[in-house]
């Protein structure tokens, strides 16, 4: 495995001032004993409501923030202790702080990089040309980075993070202030380099959508604890949220009609459509048994929304 | 150097390089200041009988002009942008590269300072050297040592302003301390006056016991050659000692920074 965390805690001491001289110290912990095993090219959603730990977990990963207790390591490295060995073999993109330099057209960041980071000129090329096509930075590459939009410097950040060729990957809620096409550009690349399969890339989001088009794998943080770790799948399972299946009818709904393996949710338009919730039976079975009972007209399945989960599973935790 | 290195020095260069209206405007304001600042200093010179604590018309000429070239190749009003990255927590990017960033730092505003040499250094004194006649350094030597001091009080006016960019770590707030420091740099530093009509202990305290005359007048003394040979070696010598002196402290002012950062977070 390329990341292990075990016990991994962060505690913070808060002075509050109390009265005209007294200040008062709490301790509080931003992540509170996280377990975390990630193998290589693997690619994970560790996602959380503000305030969980999530950047804390981040910061302690890539050896800018030591921990509290418990034990990490990133590469077979403990992080702060070889930050600077560390640093060549993982690449950080931060969605609101940027690595790039200000005044200098993006590509002149990109070879100083190189120089930094004493990366190969025949592999810098090859990488840099990768990511060109891929995320289309030839109309900018020669601007300077204070006049790219958003989108653009994302595109830049991410190119930049990968130039030396690491092993892991941290974004920090990469898609942040994005607008639809960039954020496609961005998941897309993503996308990409997870089917190639040699980077490992650990993601912290608040867009649901990032972790379901990218994440087999969800880690879930609250409180500084993890309270989920598995596939979406698994976490709909868990939270038993259902699929729905939605019907138009020819007729009305017959009053008091039950169907195995589905409870009836719904009934609108004077009885000519019906929402029926899937207790965990598949829906071919359920379908087959509603068309029996009623003549249809047309019908949809409905996926679980993630966002619902994760809604009910911050307020659970608090 | 290794090529890292060299490559962030180039990178200075063409950051500032690409601020045009700026490099302009500032040479202007500089000349315009030489022009004021000359005239008083001559007229000085001409009530009290053709010299100021000791130097000449060309000298004092060379002193104001070289003075306004010199100051914009150190910069020593500007601040490093390391305060602004500690405070918004961009400083977090610096240390996530295989690279100290104290070097990076130090490498990037060595290549402003090459920048500023070929423009708002060679601007002012140009045309000072047109309107007044410049003093010419008779000794080959001064060729050789004046670039040397300069380059010196640019390392030393970068590790003092990295210093107090390091202090954001504590304080956040940097805005009191870098007044301070404008002030004294100037004051202290010799860019106002020349601190030699300072009382002689108030002067030797300063030469010995602070980095400030090593901005601005050690530089200034060599390129007129004040006090011969042995004193521009002395000169050049002190400036050697507090760019080690101020470097080192940087590097265990910024361990410590880092210590806390890493502890507290940012």
């Amino acid at each position: 495995m390329i990341i292990s965390a075990r016990g991994l805690r962060k505690d913070f001491t808060v002075h509050r001032k109390v009265g005209r001289f007294r200040r008062e110290r709490t301790v509080v912990s931003a992540v509170d004993g996280v377990d975390l095993t990630v193998e290589r090219g693997e690619m994970v959603g560790y996602i959380g409501p503000n305030g969980a730990g999530k950047s804390t977990t981040l910061k302690m990963l890539t050896g800018v923030l030591s921990p509290s207790g418990g034990e990490v390591q990133v590469c077979g490295l403990e992080p702060v202790a070889k930050r600077t060995t560390l640093a060549k073999r993982i690449g950080v993109v931060f969605g609101q702080r940027s690595q790039l330099w200000w005044d200098l057209p993006l590509g002149e960041s990109f070879s100083l990089l190189r120089h930094i980071y004493r990366v190969p000129e025949t592999d810098h090329t090859a990488r840099l040309k990768q990511c060109t096509e891929l995320l289309a930075l030839d109309e900018f590459i020669h601007t300077p980075v204070r006049q790219l939009s958003l989108g653009q410097r994302m595109r830049g950040e991410l190119t930049a993070a990968l130039l030396h060729g690491p092993e892991v990957l941290f974004l920090d809620e990469p898609t942040i202030g994005l607008d639809v096409l960039s954020k496609q550009a961005v998941r897309t690349f993503l996308s990409e380099l997870d089917t190639r399969g040699d980077t490992t890339v650990v993601l912290t989001t608040h867009d649901l959508a990032d972790i379901e088009k990218l994440c087999r794998r969800l880690v879930v943080i609250d409180h500084g604890k993890v309270v989920h770790d598995g596939t979406v799948d698994e976490l709909h399972s868990r939270y038993r949220s259902r699929r729905t299946i939605v019907a138009d009818l020819e007729l009305p709904w017959p009053d008091g009609l039950t169907l195995p393996g589905a409870v009836v949710t719904a009934v609108e338009a004077e009885g000519r459509r019906v929402t029926l919730t899937l207790d965990g039976t598949a829906a071919g079975e359920v379908v087959a048994a509603l068309a029996k009972a009623v003549p249809l007209r047309d019908l949809s399945v409905q996926e679980p929304d993630i966002e619902d989960v994760i809604a009910r599973l911050y307020r659970d935790d608090n | 150097m290794a090529h890292a290195q060299v490559a962030l020095v180039a990178a200075g260069f063409r950051r500032y390089s690409t601020y045009r209206q700026a490099t302009v405007a500032g040479a202007f304001t500089n000349t315009v200041f030489g022009f004021l600042r000359c005239y008083i200093l001559l007229s000085v010179a001409a009530t009290a009988g053709g010299s100021v604590a000791g130097y000449d018309g060309p000298q004092l000429v060379s002193y104001v002009w070289i003075g306004q070239g010199v100051l914009a190749v150190v910069n020593a009003w500007v601040m490093l942008d390391l305060a602004e990255r500690v405070r918004t927590g961009d400083v977090v990017a610096d240390l996530l590269r295989p690279i100290d960033p104290l070097w990076t730092y130090l490498c990037t505003d060595l290549g402003r300072s090459g920048f500023a040499m070929l423009t708002r250094f060679v601007g002012p004194v140009l045309v000072g050297a047109l309107a007044f006649g410049l003093y010419v350094p008779a000794n080959p030597l001064t060729y050789l040592l004046a670039p040397l001091s300069i380059l010196f009080a640019v390392v030393v006016g970068f590790a003092c302003r990295y210093l107090i960019g390091l202090s954001a770590f504590w304080t956040l707030d940097i805005r009191g301390t870098s007044m301070l420091w404008v002030f004294l740099s100037g004051f202290a530093g010799g860019l106002y006056f020349p601190l030699a009509i300072l009382p002689e202990w108030l002067k030797t305290t300063l030469w010995v016991a602070t980095p400030f005359p090593a901005l601005m007048q050690a530089p200034l003394d060599v390129l007129v050659e004040r006090g011969g040979v042995p004193n521009m070696l002395l000169v050049c010598a002190s400036q050697a000692t507090w760019c080690a002196v101020t470097l080192f402290a940087c590097k265990r002012v910024q361990a410590r920074a880092m210590r806390k950062l890493v502890l507290q977070g940012g």
